[in-house]
């Protein structure tokens, strides 16, 4: 199938990511936008914010690497079976970073308060902790239905500004499928935009379709679709089996340090101008 | 592979993990979390799918299909009976650090970061600490940055909290009541001397501290023949790195 005419492209999609934007991501299987990842490194973004959902690898390690992003709130950052994120634990023993720690369920339910457009919403656990303890945008209070004492943490809702995502596939209409990354979903009902890249184009509609509706976005929470064939590379578009174990490990073993990081960036990522 | 055992190190943990996990029906595994892994998919062929293992990361061997708040929701609902953590650094009364080392928020070394433990800790019944590396930079009298608290005070809302910590030398269980870890076999090869010497934290020894259980025959030959298998889904490098995966 040809690529529809409402499609944009991965650079599009970048320059409508300004500066200082609060930038969604899903976590490492979900689905990651690094085509448009390494368009945002090429067009020298700055500022950005990142909230990873819950957690990120090599998408976050290489936006901090590149000097892109000014804040982060994470639940974990790793290379998986492949060690630490290298330029997120040096962006975070140097204090150039602000990392806002936080836990998955809370990563999800601020999204899920968004999603609602309710303000805040209660969590169980966290009290003891200090990932609470450095969370001031967190409060306890205590249960208002509950007897006898019982405090409970309330969070801010979060609205990405844009949210980037990878998909197997995209149609003519704009609908976006992203199967059982339910993640995604959530990403996009609680973002204020969100674009997608997409493997490859459905032939019909898919809310058309009993089996894939399910699984779709619809164009009403989607800005933009760009056709990226392998645009979660090296990252698995689906499970890990088809990531790129090899591309990984070199990448992690370059970006143990600064100048290895900054050989890797410009062979993979500045000398392929407007490739995704 | 060890010359004159039967079976490896790792076939040995992984059995000493599943035994944790008797009587459980839902499993967890989190991230980065292959030994864990392997005890919860032997758990799960042993009780012919009565116990269900649920590896984050798998499609297969992984019952949610709901998006990755779905855990989650089901472990704060009660119904998830054990999980697993690790830990940049553990303390003796059960505090867990993946953070960092030092001073927060600009950390001498920063580890990835919290994950699910400063919910899931609180909501699993059994969680089963797992650190290989058994050393004083571990196992630390007092965790630099408390990811999540091994126990809370009355009045909070906690069903869950450790219940082993497993590392290369040695098993120790958790006494809730006194918030302490009890020392419960050791690995082959290590004395109650070398854990002492390589644990900052004080922990209760019985008399006579026993070794850790080997393997069951039946065990061996599932992790061999089916669990490699299965586990390479997720961790294929550890597949082949540490069971002798040819996949």
């Amino acid at each position: 199938m040809t690529m529809p005419e409402s499609y944009i492209s991965v650079e599009e999609i970048s320059a409508a990511i300004p500066d200082g934007a609060l930038i969604g991501v899903p976590k490492e299987d979900g689905g990651v936008a690094m085509a448009v990842t390494r368009a945002l490194i090429r067009r020298n973004a700055r500022n950005l914010r990142l909230i990873t959902v819950p957690t990120s690898g090599m998408q976050a390690d290489l936006l901090i690497g590149a000097g892109c992003i000014s804040e982060i709130e994470t639940s974990g950052v790793a290379m998986g079976e492949f060690g630490y994120a290298p330029c997120f634990r040096r962006a975070a023993e140097r204090g150039t970073v602000t990392i806002r720690d936080a836990t998955c369920p809370a990563i999800y339910a601020e999204l899920q308060a968004s999603e609602k457009g309710v303000p805040f919403i209660p969590l169980r656990g966290l009290i003891g902790s200090d990932v609470l303890a450095n969370r001031p945008d967190w409060k306890t209070i205590d249960n208002p239905f509950a007897a006898a004492g019982d405090p409970v943490v309330l969070l801010l809702a979060v609205r990405p500004d844009v949210t980037i995502f990878h998909a197997r596939y995209g149609d003519k209409y704009g609908n976006v499928w992203v199967g059982p990354r339910r993640e995604t979903v959530l990403l996009a009902h609680a973002s204020a935009e969100s674009f997608a890249t997409v493997e490859e184009i459905f032939d019909g509609n898919l809310m058309e379709d009993e089996k894939m509706r399910a699984g779709t976005i619809p164009p009403v929470y989607v800005g933009g679709v760009a056709l990226a064939p392998r645009g979660a590379w090296p990252m698995a578009l689906y499970a890990g089996a088809d990531r790129d174990g090899a591309a990984l490990k070199a990448y992690v073993e370059a970006a143990r340090t600064e100048d290895g990081f900054a050989a890797w960036l410009e062979r993979n990522v500045l000398s392929h101008q407007a490739a995704a | 592979m060890s010359e004159t055992a039967a079976y490896s190190r790792e076939e040995l943990l992984i059995c000493a993990v599943a035994r944790l996990l008797d009587g459980c029906r839902n499993i967890a595994v989190g991230t980065t979390s292959p030994i864990p892994g392997s005890a919860a998919l032997l758990v799960q062929a042993l009780t012919k799918g009565r116990a269900r293992a649920s590896i984050l990361g798998s499609n297969v061997h992984n019952p949610f299909n709901d998006g990755g708040p779905e855990l989650f929701d089901r472990a704060g609902q009660g119904r998830v009976d054990a999980f697993f953590l690790g830990g940049g650094q553990i303390d003796g009364e059960g505090n867990i650090n993946l953070v960092g080392t030092g001073p927060y928020p600009k950390p001498d070394t920063r580890f990835p970061g919290s994950y699910g433990s400063a919910y899931l800790y609180f909501s699993v019944p059994r969680v089963i600490l797992f650190r290989e590396e058994h050393s004083r930079r571990v196992f630390v009298p007092k965790v630099d940055f408390v990811s999540a608290p091994g126990w809370s005070p009355p009045g909070i809302h906690r069903p869950g909290g450790p219940y082993a910590l497993v590392t290369s030398l040695c098993l120790f269980r958790y006494d809730r009541e006194r918030h302490r870890f009890r020392l419960d076999g050791l690995l082959p090869g290590a004395t109650l001397e070398e854990v002492r010497d390589n644990t900052g934290f004080d922990f209760d020894c019985p008399e006579t501290v026993g070794p850790v259980a080997p393997p069951e025959p039946d065990q061996l030959a599932l992790i061999r023949s089916r669990i490699a298998g299965e586990i390479a889904e997720t961790y294929p490098e550890f597949a082949r790195a540490r069971l002798g995966w040819r996949g």
